[in-house]
């Protein structure tokens, strides 16, 4: 039993700086990354799911007033536009990207509106059932895509922040250095309010 | 954090500890922007607007409902959204609640505003393709709605949640996936982790510390037998009882559900 205690007293230091260093550096920066990436993947699936709607709106909404045409039309190819624009999750990083896919979902939101707030004209489409169905349907993915783009923002915040505050930024400059900021959206201009629907 | 924190540069333990205290207050206020009532039951009426028979038999009925399917149907009455919409204020006081268990995001949440007129289901991830938006909106429009028009808040709730049940148990599949572990489910994850490394921490300070220790530790390693062995003594039992206090009767508490902004608002 001849360790000494200097040597005792090194080791266990040694292991305890190991540890928390260890600990709270390395698995941050990859895993915040992806819970960004995840939360992306929940924005898309729910602008996706938006975009799905529409083919059936429009459809509801013909029956009903098709002289509208102007209207009908601007939101067909919106949504067009709008499901061409794809980002990937290796993308992010790019701001001009992520810009472009808010854009065009953006035109979409207001051409959207634009036919919901036409459709009051006709109390007959007004009540119809499967618009009504349609209607709550394309409330509801509003709200989700709103909760989404909060959820997303927030995952690309800590994240930024941790590539750029202490001690991730050690970890950012050695093993990370590919690592860079994830673009965020810019606050909504309106795409964040689901159409509204006035009775 | 204990590392930092040495009791002798700073006046002793007891300014150790506070500022402790200081930063936890700090922290938690801080992310709390909003007042949200507290979960003391599957009923948390803050605006008071339910009859005391109508709430009793409420609650029976959605805790009737947990025990068959696991699922976290909680009706809430708030006396001011706070300058919120209700979309983000309920799904937000959804997340703080944690409705719903945590694999399975079961949880929906009836929440009504009567001064700003507005009532909202709000559905957890794992139910909305059961309780859909269009089903929400139905029964606001149909069950709810009008009867608060009619000024009867006790008879639109309990409508409602009779249809929210009808609606959630009418689904086969949710019956059949009878959680059985779910008492246990909520402790297995985030304490153990926990557990097991203040456990290592105070033992690597107690081989540094104590000499008896060390002397046990080292006598442990090189073979030789010991009578006490008390450095077994970190892992004991899951012995967790914050979380899931779904026992009988007792503490009602969210079981780590969240939601993704799903369901249905109204106003009447």
């Amino acid at each position: 039993m001849t360790i000494s205690m200097a040597s005792i007293r090194s080791f266990t230091f040694a292991l305890i700086a190991g540890l928390t260093l260890a600990g709270c550096g390395y698995n941050t920066i990859p895993t915040l990354e992806e819970q960004a990436k995840a939360k992306w993947g929940e924005v898309q699936n729910n602008y996706q799911r938006r975009a799905d709607l529409i083919p059936n709106l429009v459809a509801t909404v013909q029956g009903y007033a098709k002289q509208e045409r102007e209207v009908l039309t601007a939101v067909i190819e919106a949504r067009a536009k709008a499901t061409q624009i794809k980002v990937d999750a290796s993308q992010l990083t790019d701001p001009e990207k992520v810009k472009q896919f808010q854009d065009a979902q953006n035109q979409l939101s207001g051409a959207l509106g634009r036919l919901i707030a036409v459709s009051e004209n006709y109390p007959e489409l007004k009540s119809n059932q499967n618009f009504l169905a349609l209607q709550s349907q394309l409330e509801g993915t509003e709200n989700r895509i709103a909760v989404a783009r909060r959820d997303y923002i927030e995952a690309v915040r800590a994240y930024n922040t941790e590539l750029r505050t202490f001690p991730g930024i050690i970890w950012a400059n050695t093993f990370f250095r590919g690592n860079k900021a994830m673009a965020e959206f810019a606050a909504g201009e309106g795409a964040d309010k689901p159409p509204t629907v006035k009775f | 954090m204990i590392a930092g924190c040495i009791p002798s540069a700073f006046g002793g333990r007891g300014a150790c500890i506070t500022a402790a205290i200081g930063a936890l207050l700090l922290a938690m206020a801080a992310s709390f922007a909003l007042n949200f009532p507290a979960l003391t039951g599957r009923v948390v009426d803050q605006a008071n607007i339910i009859q005391p028979a109508t709430r009793a038999a409420i609650e029976g009925k959605l805790a009737e409902l947990e025990s068959k399917s696991g699922i976290q149907l909680v009706v809430a009455t708030v006396n001011s959204l706070e300058g919120q919409d209700i979309e983000p204020y309920a799904n937000e006081l959804f997340r703080n609640w944690k409705l719903g268990e945590k694999e399975k995001n079961n949880g929906v949440l009836l929440l009504i505003a009567p001064n700003e007129r507005r009532v909202r289901i709000e559905v957890g991830y794992g139910l909305e393709k059961t309780l859909t938006d269009a089903l929400s909106k139905v029964i606001i429009t149909n069950a709810i709605a009008p009867r608060f028009k009619a000024g009867d808040f006790s008879g639109g709730i309990s409508r409602g949640v009779d249809d929210i049940i009808t609606v959630l148990t009418t689904d086969a599949s949710e019956w059949e996936q009878r959680p059985s572990l779910r008492l246990d489910k909520d402790q297995q994850t985030d304490p153990t982790s926990w557990i097991l490394f203040f456990a290592f921490l105070i033992f690597i300070i107690l081989v540094v510390v104590s000499p008896t220790f060390r002397w046990l530790f080292i006598s442990a390693l090189t073979n030789v037998s010991v009578s006490s062995g008390r450095y077994g003594g970190g892992y004991s039992g899951g012995g967790y009882s914050g979380g899931g206090g779904f026992s009988g009767g007792g503490g009602f508490s969210g079981g780590g559900g969240s939601s993704g902004g799903g369901g249905a608002s109204g106003s009447w």
